[in-house]
């Protein structure tokens, strides 16, 4: 067994057993074995690339399973290609991915499409796979599709109630438009370069296009970085993220948190040779990133729902994972999605397991004082949430500080202190959403308590959230980071102590019962708008779908339409004119013969005169 | 002469024709059109052609004319049919035939016209051939023209068929049932 | 000899007066009344045409041509007048204005 055919096993074996979970009736238990273990063997394929390739930070492994198109100068095949980065994102994909199946088992149980929901999710981790082991963008592209058509069918997974039919459309279209951009992007790297294989783009970019040169370039950069904006829920194209949450909570878990979303940042850290050519490009991607990271985090502040709650936030910690790509850190966004995946999905289960065991409950605020009654889901939380607000020694402390230090080697203060400013507010609402949940008075009592494939789940992502903080070294190797040497007494130290701030203000606020009250009718409106998410949903309603329907409705009797509409009328008319000459009257017929040889006579006679 | 015969001729021809179709008694209108028929034959005459004139005398107006009379009087019903008759024509009425007809006679009329004079002078030539026999009519009727003879054959024996068939009443048509068992 | 062009108008006044028979009276035995006019008319023209036609020998096409019409003539009166009466047994009118069910 090579470790060629090692690497094709990797994305082809989810994907078989989705196929088999598609046609085969199995029993509960069967599906359960098939799913979870499909998962967890690629999972443990991953950790013996990652032990043979222990230290060795310049590694390429490559597979093909064949060839796809072979028209002209377009050769595509399905290749695959593992370096560093490819290995930590599906070892990121895989090992997280088993324990959320593992989580599933427990959580779906009692669902009755137990089939249908593990068909979806092997399928999802088939098609990330594939995404993060392409060699070519094309297949790169059929697998971004794929994780999208897996998240809109998983968000609309309970698809008799409307609302969740209608956020899976919102997911899909905003998506969507994203995914154009991309498209466009890939044509145009094709038409200039000639090849859309990953590796020779980027050295064919750099002999085809210079920095001097580079006005084509920053366009097919602009391009895959509207593509990354979609899929990775960052301004303007966020708003779908939080209505995602209709789904089931691994679900939320599995896609919005640890990975599809992620699948941006992939793009880009894939393609940073390419994106080095752009530096403008490089700080758009920084600023959406800074004003993501903003923007999510104040509208965290305000929510009530839970799972809101933590989508909110994950748009925010992928703002922060586009401002390290935008100032050319790659390798700590890399780190940071990393981490990200283990907390967040922590997060996640752990508020699956809440709202599992308070019977679909997801108003924070009619949870309280559940610290005694959950103590491994409290547990959990507490060590998600400081993850969340990198307290010093969570893996979270370890990715965040570095992309701060990032920000600064590059010499962007401003974004700095804005980072620095989301950081704080991070914090503020990660305490404040453990506190009102956990502390306090109890309202709600659990009635049913974690089953045991959750509460494993949850233990072992909660030693990876304490402990996984180390960088990977293939990262480095990759995309170097900047030099962080001098760094101020304050640059150096306010990242650490801020949370600490950030939870003894929460902590005053929840002591006087601040929360979940509004008293100033100024703070009011505000409140408001920050708890719609900056009413983007509002705006683009205004913006683009009345303009729509006004049009459409100008267009109601359909203007092409008129144009058959006057053929058909015509030829009414046309034959009611006509049918008045059989009127079944014996002398009109003989008139017209009469009037015919009239006319014949006089059209010979005319003809006579002429002469 | 011969040109006062025919002018007076054709003055009783048009003015029985005019008669005809503006009488409202149906059988005044068909006594006119005797008078119109022995016209014509009067005209056959003066051109020589007296096989044609004997024929129109004895089959037009002796045999046609008179099956026209017969059926009138079969349908014919007094002072009813004649009060229908002047109900159904009048002149006002018939303003629009008029129009059409005397632009079409207007027409053909100017056609005549155009003729050159000299061919009008070459043709007054055959005024010095000899009558025509009724032995020549024969001779051309069994030579040349007797496939016309055998045609002319048939077309009156499938009028003389449709004839009895259409007139029959629709009491005499009907098939008793109980022919049928046969 | 008469003037060609006198046989002409002869035929031509007699046709078109048949004509305005045809189209002006509504009672079926004046339309057939009107449509013998036509046809002797006609026939005038023909007898005429032989009479004046420019070959040596004289010609009998013309009455042979007659005795055509005239077969025709026959036949098409006898149909003609069986549908008369059939109409009259049918509908107890010879009104051909009220004959108007062949149409949409």
């Amino acid at each position: 067994m090579s470790l060629s055919n090692l690497l094709l096993v990797i994305p082809l074996l989810p994907l078989l057993s989705a196929i088999i979970l598609l046609f085969c009736n199995l029993s509960r238990l069967w599906i359960s074995v098939l799913a979870v273990g499909s998962i967890s063997s690629v999972s443990l394929i991953s950790l013996f690339l990652n032990f043979h390739f222990w230290q060795q930070t310049d590694f390429v492994l490559t597979a093909s399973l064949g060839n796809w198109i072979n028209i002209a100068q377009l050769n595509i095949g399905f290749g695959l290609y593992l370096d560093s980065l490819s290995l930590v994102m599906i070892t990121i994909i895989s090992g997280v991915g088993a324990l959320i199946h593992l989580y599933s088992t427990g959580f779906m149980f009692e669902d009755k499409s137990f089939k249908r929901y593990f068909t979806y999710l092997n399928l999802f981790v088939s098609a990330m796979l594939f995404l993060v082991l392409a060699d070519n963008l094309l297949l790169l592209y059929l697998g971004w599709e794929g994780v999208g058509l897996c998240s809109y069918l998983l968000i609309g997974f309970w698809y008799q109630d409307k609302n969740n039919n209608l956020a899976a459309n919102k997911a899909f279209l905003m998506t969507r438009i994203g995914d154009t951009a991309m498209a466009i992007g890939l044509f145009l790297l094709f038409i200039q370069l000639g090849t859309l294989d990953i590796q020779a783009i980027q050295i064919k970019a750099h002999i085809v296009w210079s920095l001097s040169d580079n006005t084509i370039a920053s366009i097919c950069c602009l391009l895959l970085l509207g593509g990354a904006v979609g899929k990775s829920a960052q301004f303007p194209l966020q708003n779908w993220l939080p209505d995602a949450m209709a789904g089931p909570t691994p679900v939320s878990a599995l896609i919005h948190a640890a990975t599809m979303v992620t699948a941006g940042i992939y793009l880009i850290a894939r393609n940073s040779q390419l994106f080095q050519l752009a530096p403008d490009v490089l700080y758009i991607v920084a600023l959406i990133g800074t004003l993501t990271l903003l923007l999510g985090a104040s509208a965290a502040m305000v929510q009530s729902d839970l799972k809101r709650i933590l989508a909110y936030s994950t748009i925010s910690q992928l703002g922060y994972m586009f401002l390290a790509l935008g100032v050319g850190a790659g390798a700590s966004a890399v780190f940071h999605l990393m981490t990200h995946a283990f907390f967040k999905a922590l997060l996640f289960l752990s508020a699956g397991a809440l709202i599992y065991s308070l019977h679909h409950e997801h108003n924070i605020f009619k949870m309280g004082g559940l610290f005694k009654k959950l103590p491994v889901v409290a547990v959990s939380f507490a060590i998600g949430c400081s993850a969340l607000a990198s307290l010093p020694f969570t893996s979270g402390f370890f990715s965040k500080e570095l992309i701060l230090e990032q920000v600064i080697a590059s010499n962007s203060i401003g974004l700095w202190w804005a980072a620095v400013l989301g950081a704080f507010i991070t914090a503020f609402y990660s305490a404040r959403l453990f506190f009102v949940v956990f502390l306090g008075q109890a309202q709600l009592s659990p009635n049913k308590t974690p089953t045991k494939a959750m509460s494993i789940a949850l233990i072992i992502l909660c030693l990876f959230s304490l402990l996984g903080g180390i960088q990977p070294s293939g990262l480095t190797a990759l995309m170097p980071p900047l030099n962080a040497d001098n760094l101020t007494v304050l640059q150096h130290w306010l990242p650490i102590i801020l949370p600490f701030i950030a939870i003894s203000v929460a902590w005053w606020m929840f002591k006087t019962e601040r929360f979940g009250k509004t008293q100033y009718s100024a703070l009011k409106g505000i409140h408001q708008l920050l708890k719609s998410g900056w009413a983007f949903d509002q705006m683009y309603y205004i913006i683009f779908i009345q303009p729509f329907k006004f049009i459409c409705q100008l267009n109601k009797h359909d203007v092409i339409d008129l144009f058959y509409r006057l053929i058909e009328k015509t030829s009414c008319v046309f034959h009611k004119l006509f049918s008045k000459f059989q009127n079944g009257h014996l002398r009109s017929y003989n008139a017209s013969l009469v009037i015919f040889c009239i006319l014949a006579f006089a059209w010979f006679l005319s003809g006579e005169l002429i002469k | 002469m011969l040109d006062t015969i025919f002018i007076i001729t054709a003055a009783v021809i048009l003015i029985s024709a005019l008669l005809t179709i503006t009488a409202h008694n149906v059988v005044h209108a068909l006594l006119y059109l005797v008078i119109t028929m022995l016209g014509v034959s009067l005209v056959f005459f003066l051109l020589g052609s007296s096989f044609a004139a004997a024929l129109q005398i004895i089959v037009y107006a002796g045999a046609i004319m008179v099956l026209f009379i017969f059926v009138t009087m079969m349908l014919h019903q007094g002072e009813k049919s004649l009060a229908q008759e002047r109900h159904l024509f009048h002149f006002s009425t018939s303003i629009t035939a008029f129009i059409l007809c005397s632009i079409l006679f207007c027409e053909l009329a100017y056609l005549i016209l155009l003729t050159p004079v000299e061919t009008l002078s070459s043709l007054s030539q055959a005024q010095y051939s000899p009558a025509i026999t009724v032995k020549q009519i024969g001779i051309q009727l069994y030579g040349p023209y007797s496939l016309l003879v055998v045609i002319s054959a048939l077309m009156l024996l499938s009028a003389l068929i449709t004839a009895i068939h259409i007139s029959k009443s629709a009491a005499s048509i009907k098939i008793k049932p109980e022919d049928n068992n046969l | 000899m008469i003037p060609i062009n006198w046989i002409l108008f002869l035929s031509l006044s007699l046709f078109s007066i048949g004509i305005f028979g045809v189209l002006a009276r509504r009672n079926l035995l004046f339309v057939l009344i009107s449509l013998e006019l036509m046809l002797n008319a006609v026939v005038i023209l023909f007898v005429a045409a032989s009479r004046y036609h420019e070959a040596s020998v004289a010609n009998s096409d013309g009455q042979i041509m007659y005795l055509l019409v005239l077969t025709l003539a026959a036949s098409e009166i006898a149909v003609g007048l069986s549908l008369v009466i059939h109409m009259y047994r049918q509908h107890h009118h010879l009104d051909i204005d009220k004959l108007n069910k062949l149409r949409d």
